[in-house]
Parts: structure tokens; sequence; C-alpha cells
């Protein structure tokens, strides 16, 4: 057993940059900024929380990242996640369709099912939430490149369900800026994928208004070698080119900022991470409320689902990710988060199984029920420490945020794949820390178990039948549709692609039609082109 | 590394349809450190498209970072590519999610070196180095 070396009173500075202080006292808060940007909870600039009851009122929703197989596979487990006191979904495709991809398409062999749930048409929808009553279960689709495609795909699903549209809530990941950073699901170039999420988020402000069409990711930002509050500061930039998307097609401000959302990390050390997101609250109501124009106070909200942890997990002694995961939620609670789902301890060999889930989804009942984190909003408030790093993490959000601007805005940063480099750079500087032992990491750097223990991971099968079950099912539904309906919807969709008025009509006219993901994204890379990735180091 | 010594030449792919090119990225890094001349080809590569590099570029290393569980079948479909470009002489190398189950299948799809997540950065440049003459 070795532990890392730890000189008495080194000097620590956090990942995002900023020293931390063997002791905070009242001075401190004061140098710092003092309380200005506090407030209360519920009201502006909404750092201590966007409500005042917070989860006296409502537990966070629990969320947890699940999908396989072909539709059939994964309504069983959103049913079992469900019957386990689940209370949203938050749905994974797999690779294919989250590239536009058909199942029969030559370039989806050995992909199908694998890390997701298999879509074609709008059937695999109607079978995939099937018996789901999407009034109580609000459904969260991780779906990028295809975001338009699925977005219409749901509230055609969800209509022919017999639900109101203008009613009908759920959320679409939808962030495209950042897959070009991170994920690397994109299918078009920057400048038409920008559009097509102008596009769903016009669409959804005027047919589906408390659908939120877009949650900006700081999450996959951060898993690339982003620092925490680049994370945020990142994904507030990508959130400002969506919105001056919206406000250039002559919609109000504060007729789509409320339904904007976000997802960010929560691996790190936990005050960093609570106080990244107290100070992004506040940072991010004034750019929306001077820099926008916005007076509704929902459209100043970091509305967010704080997640994951994955890239805090390890690959050696995975039972201890049980306690990391333990400990992330925790950080998600204290930052006063909407929406909360783990990374499952077994995340880094396999996608979860029912067993691993289920402990993810109990972490957090553990806090609802047992720990007390639903009962006092933002609890940390007027701590000396936290009140002062969240003072300082937002000048440093700040001062990233000038640096964004002097280079010409993320858009730039990401077609010339400048970003990208900057963060792949850092992440190779983090892990030559953790390899030299600089950074501890348990189990990895520090107490290692020399003898490796058969690591008790059970792998989630993958069916090689899935595949042939999935591509059978699309070549029925090909004999069996309207094939007429189909060409006509085709066609129109390609025609306002290419005039430039909103897709999202002809999108919903095509999937009603029963067209398939790789079809419709067929026609959009014929007006759009593909993307061609930089490659920058 | 001398000036006599001969650059080691390194084709990183990113095979399929995974879009998690961090550690990819990382490793590019560290070969490149390593001194190391590498093509690191981006996302969303074909069986074809790596077998086309490698030969195009002469490299003496053929390695792969996969993440989403694809590699068996992928690594399948590139087997017979790059016998049928007289690929065999080079060192094939995969890295990633790849669980213990599959190291023996993937040995015998001509992966001599496989280096699962957890592996250290200077353990991979070290066998590449080791290997190649």
């Amino acid at each position: 057993m070795n532990a890392p070396q730890k000189p008495e009173m080194k000097k620590v500075i956090n990942e995002s940059g900023i020293e931390v202080k063997p002791l905070y006292t009242a001075a401190d808060v004061e140098a710092s900024g003092g309380m200005d940007m506090v407030g209360e909870p519920g009201q502006y600039p909404f750092t201590r929380g966007i409500h005042r009851e917070m989860y006296r009122k409502q537990p966070w929703t629990m969320r947890q990242y699940a999908g396989f197989g072909n539709p059939a596979d994964t309504n069983q487990r959103f049913k079992y996640l469900i019957a386990n006191g689940q209370t949203g979904l938050n749905v994974a495709f797999d690779l294919p369709t989250q590239i536009g991809l058909d199942s029969d398409d030559p370039l989806a062999e050995g992909e199908i099912g694998r890390v997701g749930m298999s879509i074609d048409t709008l059937r695999d929808f109607e079978i995939a939430f099937d018996g789901i009553d999407l009034k109580k279960i609000t459904v969260s689709l991780t779906i990028n490149g295809a975001a338009a495609i699925l977005i219409a795909m749901y509230l055609a699903m969800a209509e022919k369900r017999g639900y109101d549209i203008k009613e009908l809530r759920g959320t679409a990941q939808n962030d495209i800026l950042k897959e070009f950073i991170g994920r690397g699901t994109w299918i078009f170039p920057v400048e038409p994928s920008i559009r097509l999420v102008g596009d769903t988020i016009e669409y959804c402000a005027r047919e589906a208004p408390k659908y939120t069409p877009v949650s900006v990711c700081g999450y996959h930002i951060r898993e690339s070698g982003a620092t925490p509050a680049q994370e945020m500061v990142y994904a507030f930039c990508i959130a400002k080119a969506y919105a001056d998307d919206a406000i250039r097609r002559g919609l109000p401000v504060d007729e789509f900022a409320g339904r904007l959302s976000y997802n960010f990390n929560i691996f790190g050390n936990i005050f960093e991470q609570v106080c990244k997101f107290r100070a992004g609250r506040g940072l991010w109501a004034k750019i929306m409320k001077e820099q926008y124009g916005a007076e509704k106070p929902g459209s100043m909200w970091l509305r967010m689902i704080a997640a994951g942890g994955g890239g805090g997990l390890t690959f050696e002694q995975p039972e201890v990710n049980i306690v990391r995961g333990a400990y992330y939620a925790l950080i998600s609670a204290l930052s006063g988060t909407q929406t909360m789902a783990l990374c499952s301890y077994d995340e880094a060999y396999t996608i979860p199984t029912e067993y691993s889930a289920r402990i993810s989804l109990r972490t957090m009942q553990l806090l609802i029920e047992e720990m007390g984190l639903t009962e006092t909003v933002d609890p940390l408030a007027g701590s000396f420490y936290v009140e002062t790093m969240t003072n300082e993490m937002r000048k440093k959000m700040e001062e990233i945020m000038a640096e964004v601007d002097a280079q010409g805005g993320i858009v730039k940063m990401v077609a010339e794949g400048s970003i990208q480099a900057k963060v792949s750079a850092q992440a190779y500087g983090m892990q030559r820390k953790i390899e030299s032992g600089e950074f501890p990491k348990v189990g990895v750097n520090c107490y290692r178990n020399e003898q490796e223990e058969d690591h008790p991971v059970e792998f989630h099968p993958y069916n090689e039948d899935d595949a042939r079950v999935q591509i059978d099912s699309l070549k029925r539904i090909r004999a069996e549709r309207d094939n007429a309906a189909v060409t006509v919807a085709l066609t129109r969709l390609r025609k306002d692609a290419a005039a430039g008025t909103n897709v999202m009509p002809a999108l919903v006219e095509a999937v009603k039609a029963y067209a398939s993901v790789g079809e419709m994204t067929k026609e959009l890379v014929s007006v759009f082109g593909r993307y061609q990735e930089p490659i920058r180091f | 590394m001398n000036a006599t010594e001969r650059r080691i030449k390194v084709l990183l792919g990113k095979p399929g349809l995974d879009g998690h090119d961090q550690g990819a990225k990382v490793v590019a890094r560290a070969m490149m450190d390593a001194g190391f001349e590498v093509i690191y080809t981006g996302l969303r590569q074909t069986p074809e498209q790596i077998a086309r590099i490698a030969l195009e570029e002469d490299v003496d290393v053929i390695s792969l970072s996969s993440m989403a569980g694809s590699h068996i079948p992928f690594c399948r479909k590139l087997k017979p590519l790059l016998e049928a470009n007289g690929l065999t002489d080079k060192l094939w190398v995969i890295g990633g999610n790849l669980p213990a189950q599959d190291h023996a299948a993937l040995r015998e799809l001509g992966f001599k070196g496989i280096f699962p997540s957890g592996s250290k950065l200077d353990a991979i440049c070290d066998y590449i180095r080791s290997e190649v003459k």
C-alpha cells in the first residue's frame, strides 16, 4: 500500500486553476467580491438555485442512461427501471442511429444495438415506449447528429398515442457543437448543423412549447479534457450560438430561452464542483438578462442535469466506483440540479446491466430517503470557503469567456479544430499527471492491488441476433408502408432543406409516413454535405 | 532519438462508428513525444480506409483505438485486407475497451499488441519501440 506523497502545506491548485487555501474567513468572502451575487434561491441571479423550495417540492428526476438491442429489449429495461423507482428515461441509441444510418447500411454492420437501441422508423419508437405513460415519465433522447429526425419521431409517436403536443414534456440532447469537440456523432458540416438545431428550437417554441429541444453539454467537453470552469463556459458559449441563431430567425428570447437546458459533469473535487454550479447559475442568469434582454425568470434559469462522472471512474478496482458514484451523486444534490443520472460502476467495461443500473438508482434514492439532501435548498451557502470559491470560479469563468471571444467565438474555434486541440492537449497533460502520480487516483497510481483480482464485472451480453431481427423488421416496414407518401415527404424534405425553410414540418410528415432515419438523413446530406473533421494537434 | 535511428511510423486509426477519440488523441500525443511519426486518421474509418492508408503511408505499425465494443467484427474484416495488401510484416496493435475474454480472438486476428483501458502510455510506446526492428 503506497499512499501518495503529500508534503505538509503544499500549495493546492484546483483543476480550474484556482488556489485553495487551508482556511477561509469572512475576510476572504469580502475580498473575493462579497455576497452580492448570492441572493435568495428562486430569485435573480439564482446562484442558490432556480427554485425557492427546491427538492422539498420535488426531488430531482432520476434518469439513468439506458438502451440496447432492439426497441423491444429496451422497452423491457425501461419498465424495469421505472418499476425500481426511476422517474424519467434517458434513452441510449446505437451508433448507426446516432449518425443517421439504417440498420441495413453496410457501415452499420457489427454496431447494431451495441451501445444503445436501434431505431429505423416510427414503428421502433412505438415499440420502445409502449405502455409507458409519457405524461408521468418524461423522456430524454440522447441524440445529436440525427436529433431533428428523432425529435420529429418522438412528437409523432406521442401524437399518435393521443398526447397533446402543446403539453408534452421531454428533452432532446441535440447539442451538435459539443459533438465536434467530443463524442463525435456529427453528420453535417458545422453551419447547417447549427441551423438544424435552430429549426428544432423554432419549431418546438411554436408547436411543442413545453418540450426542451436542446440540452447543451459541458459534460462531454469535460470528458474530452476541459477543466470544470472551461466545461461550463464552453457550454455557455455553445448555448449562446444557438440562442443567436434563434434570435436571427426573429424569435423573442423569452419565447425559447426557458426551454434551453444543460448537461454537466460531476467528477472531481467536491467543493470545486459545487461552486462551479453555483457560479455558473449566476453567470448564466446575468448573460441572459444583460446580454439577451430576457425578462422572464425562466429564461435566466440554468436548468440542468448534473450527472455521469464517467471520466472520474476507473478501470482498476471497479467496485470502488460504486463509492465514487455515491460522492458524485452527493455533489449533484448539493449543486441544486433538476435531474440526476450516474454512470454505473461497470461503465469502464460495458453498458450497464440491470444489477449495476439498480445500484446507481439506489445511490440516488439513499440521498433522498435517508441522508436529508432534499430537505433544505443550497445547504452549503454561507460557508466562507464555498462563497469565496463560488466568487473565484465565476471570475475564472468570465476570464475564459473573454478568451473565447478574443479567439473569434466558439463556432469558429470548433470549425477550425482549435478547441479540440486545446482540450486534447489538456487530457494528455492530465493522463501524464495520473501516470506520474502527481494527480492521485485511488487504485490507479496509489493503493493499487498489486495482485489484480478478477474484476467482479458482469458483461452486458451482446446479442448478434438483434441485428438480423432489426433488419428484417425494417425490410417489412419498407414493403408495407405507402411508398408514394414516403417519396412525397422525402422530396419535400430535400426542397425545404435547400430553400432554408424550417425542415421540422417535412420531417414530421416523413416520419409519419414511416420513412427511415437513413432515408431522411440521406436527403439532408444531399443538401448539406458531410462534416470533414479537422485533425489538429 | 539519435539521428541515425529511423523514425518509427505509426498509423493510429479510429475504426467504425465510435466517436470516443479522447484516448486515441492522448495516445497519439504520447507517440509523438516518444519520437514516432503518427498518422492519426480521425473518426469513422472503414477497414478499407485503414488498409489503404497503411499501405500508402508505408507505416511500421497499424494501431487501432476502439471504445464502443465492435472491435472483433471490425478486425475480422480488416485482417484479410491487410493480408491482401502485404501488410502482415507490420506490427498490428489495438487499444481501448477490450474485455479480457476477447484478447485471444484479437491475437488470432493478428493483433500482437493488445492494450486495454488502464494501459500506461509509456508501456505502449516502449512495446512499439521494442517490436519494430
